[in-house]
């Protein structure tokens, strides 16, 4: 039930007389309703996470790239530091 | 989907599965605190595909499984009051009561509503002044904002017919119980991306300095999954304990600070009772006393005496990790999703009706 998916911010609107602040958000093919009251500073193309009827948080567009360069990185990370293991001068 | 369909990319999955099978030398278990995170490990058949020295166990992380059975009872109780529309989220509905559930209420004339969102729970009582709508308010902290803003909604609105029977339960507090079971043999944690999300990070340092555990806060889909996973493993195998964050792309270290603020608006927190685990200080959050008017607890008075659990249901073991559901003697032959026996079995999120769906994986 703490399911949370990131949609993509369509069109803003006021309900209740400009009360709250909500937006059409599409999931892969399907629209429905959030409130941006827990992001106000959403604009229309942001990626929000929407939990029951709540977009609770912006994607990081940035951040949101390091699942897929992380291996890479500790690859050339374990090869730095085994290259500096062989460099290292051996102690007489 | 972006930012969903490429985190299930089976390239990238196997090269994180290459990457845990290289990295880890000695066996370790490590709990998934949340329930979605076990959902998600379990259909994508990932507990197989691990090296078997990592063993994930399932934590108390479903707010559905958690909830106790006397509040169950209560909001089947308010269900059957006249004029009162009972509104929760699907899984909440079916959950088993000592007497039934709310959809077996239902089927017996009682106005009860699936929901998507409390939100509409308080469309739905200005649409009905007439009626009493009381929305079953379960949930983690990342449920806790849409509760605490259909409060204030409801109080700008001026409705004096929306309540909210509140059920909220706090994850540190739930790690700090499975610590303290000696029994339990967590050596690692996966914190749950969307409750961090809410809260921020800032809690955990003191959890991981104080039982000397990693914690990765991790997000769902499996390649989130296996990268909090290597990162845990890479700790444990170098003897660290550091709080790490694997969801950067949702969770800040600071938390949602307009969330923050709307639930401090509405909610302070109090001891709770976990169904299956028992009362767990300063575990949950209740309606605050000045905004009684929206506390379905104190709005309407409910006579229910208080029943035992089910004597076979292990579910406080299958919660802390100590037992798998498989473990159960009830598990699959008594105890089904059809009829569960406990609430793990019940929401597709628990432990139990998890390895039920994907039994074929989690032999
Ligand atoms: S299988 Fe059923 S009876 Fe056994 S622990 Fe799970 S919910 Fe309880």
């Amino acid at each position: 039930m703490c399911l949370a998916i990131p949609g993509k911010i369509q069109s803003i609107d006021y309900q209740y007389d400009g009360l709250v602040k909500v937006a059409k958000v599409l999931f892969g093919g399907i629209v429905k309703e959030a409130s941006l009251d827990m992001v106000p500073h959403a604009v229309v193309g942001d990626y929000v996470l929407v939990h029951v009827g709540v977009a609770l948080t912006v994607v990081d567009e940035e951040e949101a790239q390091k699942t897929f360069s992380y291996l890479s990185e500790i690859g050339e990370l374990d090869e730095l530091v085994e290259s500096c293991q062989i460099d290292a001068p051996t102690p007489n | 989907m972006k930012f969903l369909s490429e985190y299930r990319n089976p390239e990238l999955v196997e090269q994180y599965l290459n990457e845990i099978k290289k990295t880890v030398t000695r066996p370790w278990t490590i709990m998934e605190v949340c329930g979605g995170q076990t959902h998600s490990l379990v259909k994508n058949g990932l507990l197989n595909l691990l090296p078997k020295e990592v063993q994930m166990v399932h934590g108390p992380g479903c707010p559905v499984c958690v909830t106790p059975i006397n509040l169950i009872d209560k909001a089947v109780y308010l269900a059957e009051e006249k004029g009162v529309i009972l509104c929760s989220f699907g899984d909440m509905i079916r959950v088993p009561g000592s007497k039934r559930s709310l959809l077996e209420s239902k089927a017996r004339g009682a106005d009860v509503r699936i929901l998507y969102s409390p939100l509409e729970a308080v469309k739905l009582a200005q649409q009905n002044p007439d009626k009493e709508v009381v929305f079953f308010a379960v949930g983690f902290e990342t449920t806790a904002p849409a509760n605490a803003l259909s409060v204030v909604q409801a109080k700008r609105l001026g409705l004096t017919n929306y309540s909210i029977l509140a059920s909220h339960v706090l994850v540190p507090p739930a790690i700090e119980a499975v610590m303290n079971d000696k029994t339990a043999p967590i050596q690692a944690f996966l914190a749950a991306g969307h409750v961090c999300a809410i809260m921020g990070i800032g809690q955990y340092y003191q959890l991981v300095d104080e039982y000397d555990i990693p914690i990765v806060v991790t997000g769902f889909e499996p390649l989130d999954l296996l990268q909090g996973i290597l990162m845990t493993v890479k700790q444990l195998e170098a003897g660290k304990a550091n709080l790490e964050n694997q969801y950067s792309r949702i969770v800040k270290p600071e938390g949602n600070p307009e969330a923050i603020k709307v639930i401090e608006e509405v909610f302070e927190v109090t001891d709770r009772e976990w169904r299956g685990i028992g009362t767990i200080p300063m575990s949950g959050w209740e309606v605050k006393s000045e905004l009684s008017a929206f506390d379905a607890n104190k709005k309407f008075s409910v006579d229910i005496v208080k029943v035992p659990e089910c004597a076979d249901c292990i579910a406080g073991l299958v919660l802390k990790g100590i037992k798998k559901p498989f473990e159960c003697s009830q598990f699959g032959k008594n105890c089904t999703p059809e009829k569960p026996l406990g609430a793990p079995m019940v929401s597709s999120e628990g432990a139990c009706a998890a390895y039920f769906h994907y039994a074929e994986y989690a032999a």
